[in-house]
């Protein structure tokens, strides 16, 4: 059992406040990712849970005990970090075996090697055994330093971007990996990146932080469907939420510098002007589609096509599925699914549209 | 970095004319000592073309760049810009541009005098200079940013007003080397449009680096996608996305890329071993395959992750490994043997616990087939 709790906690540096007031909880055995861009507190929140700093107001429980002033080795968590720390001239059996033959702990030889055979079979890294990490490719020495962390039962699991250093088709395979082991082992992690695809693919939970202020916290599904500002709109999708300033005119929505009246729902109360944002994939073009437009560009990615479609000044983007075979200047027909619209005030806040 | 690389030439023509320059390498080879760079390559770039080298780091696209741009010499062979054979040519002789990833600006001047500074560097008039940094200033639509310092804008501004800065003197060609790299996500995608908006309207042949194969599908005209020092396959986004010639490109294209599973050939069907799957092989692939890998024998089957789809009474099975929500879409990933993990794009609705035993089957115009020994792609048989 191991629950995480942060309350009201603020960090500052001189001249800046790090961190604003964060508050929120790890439930055990979830995986809560912190989603932000550079300097938006992420790795600040992280070291003040591993204890690495001290906040200056607020405070960090652990299964409801305040854990302020524990020294982080009392503190029981396992890190990994963006930089894989691991002994060159070990070998990798000695690497994983190091923190159980910590003088805190001592197990037995016998027992050491149980478990760390069985952290490496988990993490398919048997075969790596006898080499010395200095050898490894960035990935498998990512999977080790995983191994290292999860090899002894820590309480908690705290990651700061393990992933980023490592190239695409190996974060792809050990997102999966990772998100396959935190479900089956039922650790409680926390996991910090600026990548919106890794946080979208792992977590449970999101906690989208921005200038040492956490925005909105809520599971995958929520941010990216009802993202709270239009900063989280724009944070989370690829490619990115089409974001159009628009005026009410009698029922309707225009969108700026276009001929695109999106109609809308009688009783609706949204203010004169708002920022639409339109997710790519919601914007269906069809030949018998309800809007017009001219192709600017298309972006074939082969699983599907990115069009950038052109209605006067106005450019929306489309993602469709499959090959779209158009050339620029081609005038199509296209839907915007009207029910998945986002409708955020100038200031960026969600408006509910009833 | 940041260079100009051109001869200066006086004339003054309009941004709309047409350069003509095709650049073409035969058998361009680069040795670092005993080590190949690049193996002997021959490739033509059409004038107008936008062509991507694409592939991992270290397999050789940009020192093939760099020896286009004569920044590196070659070991042999011979470099050819439209009839001109440069292959001995100084760089500044070439008349090239070259784009980097990092956007070195000259920090203390503007970003228009930036721009000018090839221009005033070759002495165009006072009349020329403004009317051309207009024009490319408009092209970019940077033309509220001239006067500000490069500190002041952000990544995007400064990498268009690098662009600015290389497309301001007209080169017969432009060479960028990741120019995109050092830029956030958002950014990068909508820069991506922009480039390739801007080769729309200016046809300018361009070599584009990249290890990113998102970009390099969105952008191309053609991509060259690169390994181990020499060249895996050429062609459409299209063609390296449906038809990869070998394993290689299989994999290293799409996201995830194509699954490739291994598994027992007989006679018409595929067997995955140890497991219950059998595959019977779609219409126009039996003679190909027999003749490739025999009437049995080892075989690689692969499908893309969009190509699969979730049935009940699917010929292929497997456990749940794993499954992600990537936005609009989710993806499941499925354990069909103890080696081999598929990759299933799905609609974002379905969730399977870890565990869940689910069928599928594979769209039948999209299954491919490798050799894999020699990890060629085996052609399927054109239908009459």
């Amino acid at each position: 059992m191991s629950y995480l709790e942060l309350q009201n906690v603020t960090k500052e540096f001189p001249g800046v406040i790090a961190l604003n007031d964060v508050t929120f909880d790890v439930q055990d055995g979830e995986f809560f990712v912190l989603l932000g861009p550079t300097g938006a507190g992420k790795t600040t929140t992280l070291r003040i849970v591993a204890g690495l700093i001290k906040q200056n107001e607020g405070s960090v429980l652990f299964d409801d005990h305040p854990v302020d002033d524990f020294p982080p080795a009392e503190r029981d968590v396992a890190l990994v970090f963006q930089q894989y720390s691991l002994y060159p001239t070990m070998s990798v059996y000695d690497n994983l075996a190091f923190p159980l033959r910590s003088p805190m702990r001592k197990l037995p030889e016998d027992q050491i090697r149980t478990k760390v055979e069985g952290t490496a079979k988990t993490l398919r890294i048997e075969h790596l055994m006898d080499r010395k990490t200095a050898n490894l490719s960035g990935g498998e020495m990512q999977r080790v330093s995983i191994g290292r962390a999860i090899v002894r039962d820590t309480r908690i699991f705290l990651m700061d971007e393990p992933l980023s250093n490592l190239d695409f088709k190996l974060r792809e395979a050990l997102r999966v990996e990772l998100q396959h082991l935190q479900k089956t082992q039922g650790s409680t992690t926390l996991f910090v990146t600026h990548d919106q695809i890794e946080a979208l693919t792992m977590a449970d939970r999101i906690a989208v932080l921005n200038r040492g202020r956490i925005i909105q916290i809520g599971t995958p599904e929520d941010i990216y469907d009802r993202p709270a500002t239009t900063f989280v709109a724009q944070l989370v999708g690829s490619p990115r939420i089409n974001l159009v300033k628009s005026q009410r005119e009698d029922g309707s929505l225009l969108i700026e510098n276009s001929d695109l009246h999106l109609p809308m729902p009688p009783d609706c109360e949204v203010p004169q002007e708002v920022l639409l944002g339109i997710r790519p994939e919601d914007v269906d073009i069809v030949p018998e589609g309800e809007f017009s437009g001219q192709v600017a560009l298309t972006e074939p990615l082969g699983v599907e096509t990115v069009v950038h479609i052109r209605s006067q000044d106005q450019t929306l983007v489309s993602l469709m599925p499959g090959l779209m075979d158009f050339r620029t200047g081609d005038e199509i027909k296209f839907n915007i699914l009207h029910d998945r619209l986002h409708c955020f005030d100038l200031d960026g806040k969600r408006v509910q549209i009833k | 970095m940041f260079l100009f690389l051109g001869n200066y030439s006086k004339e003054s023509y309009t941004l709309a004319e047409k350069y003509m320059a095709t650049i073409e390498l035969q058998q361009v080879e680069k040795k670092f000592g005993e080590l190949h760079a690049v193996k002997p390559m021959d490739l033509t770039i059409n004038d107008g073309e936008f062509v991507v080298l694409l592939g991992p780091s270290g397999c050789g696209k940009t020192t093939t760049l760099r020896m286009i741009s004569g920044l590196e010499t070659v070991t042999s062979g011979t470099i050819l810009l439209g009839d001109r054979n440069v292959t001995w040519l100084h760089p500044s002789e070439r008349d090239v541009a070259f784009v980097f990833q990092f956007y070195a600006l000259y920090p203390h001047i503007s970003a228009r005098e930036n721009i000018s500074f090839p221009l005033r560097a070759q002495r165009e008039s006072k009349e020329v200079i403004d009317q051309r940094v207009k024009e490319v200033a408009a092209l970019l639509r940077i033309e509220h940013l001239l006067n500000q310092r490069p500190g002041n804008l952000s990544g995007g501004d400064q990498q268009r007003v690098a662009l600015a800065r290389a497309l301001v003197r007209r080169p017969e060609a432009f060479l960028m080397d990741e120019p995109l790299g050092a830029l956030d996500a958002d950014f990068r995608e909508s820069m991506r449009a922009e480039i390739k908006q801007l080769h729309i309207d200016q046809h300018a042949t361009t070599v584009y680096v990249t290890h990113d194969q998102i970009e390099a599908m969105a952008m191309g005209d053609r991509i060259v996608v690169m390994s181990e020092a020499e060249i895996q396959q050429a062609g459409s986004p299209i063609d390296i996305y449906f038809d990869p010639a070998n394993l290689f490109v299989a994999k290293f294209i799409g996201s995830p890329g194509m699954n490739l599973v291994s598994a027992d050939y007989t006679q018409g069907v595929v067997s995955i071993p140890g497991t219950e799957n059998r595959y019977p092989i779609p219409d126009g692939w039996r003679s190909p395959i027999d003749e490739s890998v025999g009437g049995e024998g080892k075989i690689v089957l692969g499908f893309r992750p969009e190509s699969a789809q979730l049935m009940a009474e699917g010929p292929l099975s497997g456990e749940v490994y794993a499954s992600e929500l990537q936005g609009a879409y989710s993806v499941l990933h499925v354990n069909v043997n103890t080696d081999d993990i598929v990759h299933i794009r799905t609609d974002r609705k379905i969730d399977y616990p870890i565990g869940t035993i689910v069928h599928f089957d594979i769209n039948p115009q999209m299954v491919r087939f490798f050799n894999p020994e020699t990890e060629a792609g085996i052609k399927k048989e054109v239908s009459q």
